[in-house]
């Protein structure tokens, strides 16, 4: 009775205010998977909004003046983020148990670091 | 195959040039002249105070392929069932001279040219030469256009035709770009040597040495100095970074 009470509101708000109904058309949050270690190499907020320029900037270091610092590594991203399933194995980078796939999916953005890189843990890579 | 005596001349005087450059680096304060040929920090870019660059001795070099698997081991390459498009970093070749007989085997790869002529052609800046001498393809803006491929005289080069995965940590390769020898730089930038270097010198035939070519104390150096060293198509005026022997 409740929920159909709900569902008159939610359809009278949308044909009233021409909104759509909020409660229902939201999509879930990505379940991100949890990395190791306690923090990562800059706070949460910079690293969602820059982790692109950080990490181009660094290619580009590491490719022609051969500079190879961990912090903004790709390889270091994997190292912790990419953790192993309770079978021991390793999410597939199209799947959204992967960390950089579960967000590149819900903000529906393709990246190609995949398509050279191996998208597992320098001990896993070849697993 | 052919030397060319004024390449080796102009290179001689070129590392006399190096030593004196050296001394003076000595003798200024706070330059440690043992530190040169050192590997660097992993937070400083590479100079062009060294040149990386290996001596290939082909008498000491038989039949055997143990650079070759070593190399597609380290680096991830892996047969794709038609030698048409596996990816080919380093080969062996065999030469043989049909008046006398002899036969020459030697590797075959990148010969990391001072004036490459990949670099050259690319149309996107992709090939390009570290200051160090190592030459690279960045598969970042590759564009797949295999110019660099038709420009090579050492045919060192190979297109990656298929979709590649469980790649190698260090080697990241894909498909739709160009790859080649990269002296293992990966291994250079921690201060070792190549895996077809170590491979050779495992299996005990030490054919392959390794080093900095800038360096006039290092081994490449003194066995350069001592016994001279051939260009392959010296006659391009590239000045190799591969340097052959016996051949």
């Amino acid at each position: 009775m409740r929920s159909l009470f709900r569902l008159v509101i939610h359809a009278g708000l949308t044909v009233a205010l021409g909104l759509p109904a909020l409660a229902t058309a939201e999509v879930p949050f990505p379940d991100i998977p949890r990395g190791k270690g306690d923090k990562c190499v800059a706070p949460t907020d910079v690293i969602r909004q820059t982790h692109m320029d950080l990490l181009l900037h660094k290619r580009d270091q590491t490719m022609h003046q051969g500079i190879r610092t961990k912090q903004y590594s790709l390889r270091e991203c994997l190292n912790c983020h990419v953790q192993a399933k309770e079978d021991g194995s390793y999410p597939d980078i199209h799947s959204k148990e992967h960390f950089c796939n579960a967000c590149h999916s819900y903000a529906a953005v393709t990246i190609d670091c995949f398509q050279c890189h191996v998208p597992r843990p320098d001990d896993a890579a070849n697993k | 195959m052919s030397s060319n005596n004024d390449s080796n001349g102009s290179r001689r005087t070129f590392l006399k040039g190096t030593a004196a450059l050296a001394a003076g680096l000595a003798i200024a304060p706070g330059v440690r002249l043992l530190g040169v040929a050192k590997a660097k920090p992993d937070n400083e870019a590479v100079t062009s105070i060294v040149r990386w660059g290996m001596l290939i001795d082909t008498t000491k070099c038989s039949e055997c392929e143990v650079c070759v698997e070593a190399c597609h081991a380290e680096n991830g390459i892996k047969d794709q069932g038609d030698p048409a498009t596996t990816p080919q970093w380093i080969r062996k070749l065999m030469a043989r001279d049909s008046l006398t007989g002899h036969v020459v085997t030697l590797p075959m790869m990148c010969q990391h040219c001072e004036n490459p002529p990949c670099a050259d052609v690319c149309p996107t800046g992709a090939s390009f030469r570290r200051a160090d001498g190592i030459v690279l393809v960045d598969r970042h803006i590759c564009i797949g256009c295999r110019y660099c491929m038709m420009a090579c005289p050492y045919k060192a080069r190979s297109f990656e035709h298929i979709n590649v995965t469980d790649q190698a940590p260090h080697a990241p390769r894909g498909k739709g770009t160009v790859e080649a020898c990269t002296m293992c730089v990966h291994r250079v930038d921690k201060d070792q040597q190549p895996a077809c270097v170590d491979a050779c010198n495992e299996r005990g035939h030490g054919a392959m040495v390794f080093g900095d070519l800038k360096d006039p104390e290092s081994e490449i150096s003194q066995e350069l100095v001592r016994y001279g060293g051939t260009q392959i198509r010296a006659d391009l005026g590239l000045n190799t970074g591969i340097r052959y022997r016996g051949i």
